[in-house]
């Protein structure tokens, strides 16, 4: 388990911010950037990602091993992503 | 003789190693969890990248009010879920099961929504199949669109019901003294396994809800 405790103040603030971040991305969603609204659109969801993976899910106090755990699933995860769109970018865009 | 060793399984040295062993074990199942979900990702990544007219067509059919309303809905129950696990650590057993039916509740309603975005969909002909119904030149790729929609959406609603379902008995578990604070993995899993849920979500709804 953790080995030190996530204060409750740091949840709520975490949380306060993951709301901020919810509403910025509705927001962006209906400003027109062209390609850059989905670019911003996943940039935002990371950053809630990462926070809930760090405070919520305690990765931020974990052992070194645990977290190794957890970053191979993201890594074969942009294995999967990066090679497929490699192929799918390159064979369309003739 | 330690207070808490009836929890110790005699193949462990210790607890905390025993702890360690099962929160590993969790983020490994996670892992296969990122790639099942993954998958769906990537065909709905290479198939928006062929059609990203009739994806835009498509997505402004699902009503952004609603998606953002059960993204905060899912984001407070991650909270509530920390909270629960908190209130472990500091051996509040009434406490915990306070935020695990907190929890639920908010998982119960993100559901109840959802169905009725679903019976939205099923009134206007959005189901893919035989009676699918799309105006203008895109009907065919929306189509295709919708499909992922529903797969997506519904394997993310079944991990919610799962969800639901150990909350439940985790509470059980709870009632019967099975959680302290130097030992309570059921309620720590629970919520590792709900925040991941929630991170699924919050890369389904600007994908499915917010392309313009």
């Amino acid at each position: 388990m953790a080995h030190e405790s996530i204060s409750r103040t740091t949840y709520f603030t975490i949380f306060l911010i993951l709301l901020a971040l919810l509403v910025v991305t509705v927001r962006v969603a209906h400003v027109d950037l062209g390609r850059f609204n989905f670019l911003a659109a996943m940039a935002i969801a990371s950053v809630k990602a990462v926070l809930i993976a760090y405070y919520f899910m305690h990765l931020k106090t974990q052992t070194q091993l645990t977290r190794l755990f957890a970053g191979v699933g993201f890594a074969w995860l942009a294995l999967l992503l990066v090679l497929t769109f490699a192929d799918v970018a390159t064979r369309l865009g003739g | 003789m330690h207070p808490e060793s009836r929890f110790l399984a005699h193949h462990f040295d210790s607890l905390e190693q025993q702890h360690e062993a099962a929160t590993m074990g969790m983020w490994l199942f996670l892992a296969t969890e990122i790639l099942f979900f993954g998958g769906m990702f990537t065909a709905y990544g290479v198939y928006r990248s062929f059609y990203p007219q009739a994806f835009v067509a498509a997505s402004h059919h699902l009503d952004v009010t609603i998606g953002t309303f059960n993204t905060g809905v899912l984001l407070t129950s991650s909270l509530t879920a920390a909270l629960a696990v908190h209130a472990a650590q500091a051996g509040r057993r009434r406490a915990v099961i306070g935020f695990l039916v907190a929890t639920m509740l908010l998982g119960a309603t993100f559901l109840g929504v959802k169905g009725f975005e679903y019976h939205h969909k099923f009134v206007e002909s959005l189901i893919p199949g035989h009676g699918f119904v799309f105006p203008g030149p895109h009907a065919r790729h929306a189509e295709l669109f919708f499909s992922l929609y529903f797969v997506m959406t519904a394997f993310h609603a079944l991990h919610i019901l799962i969800g639901l379902g150990v909350m439940a008995y985790v509470i059980v578990l709870t009632r019967r003294g099975q959680v302290t604070p130097e030992h309570h993995p059921s309620v720590e899993l629970t919520g590792l396994y709900w925040h991941f849920v929630d991170i699924i979500w919050v890369f389904l709804f600007p994908l499915l809800y917010l392309i313009r």
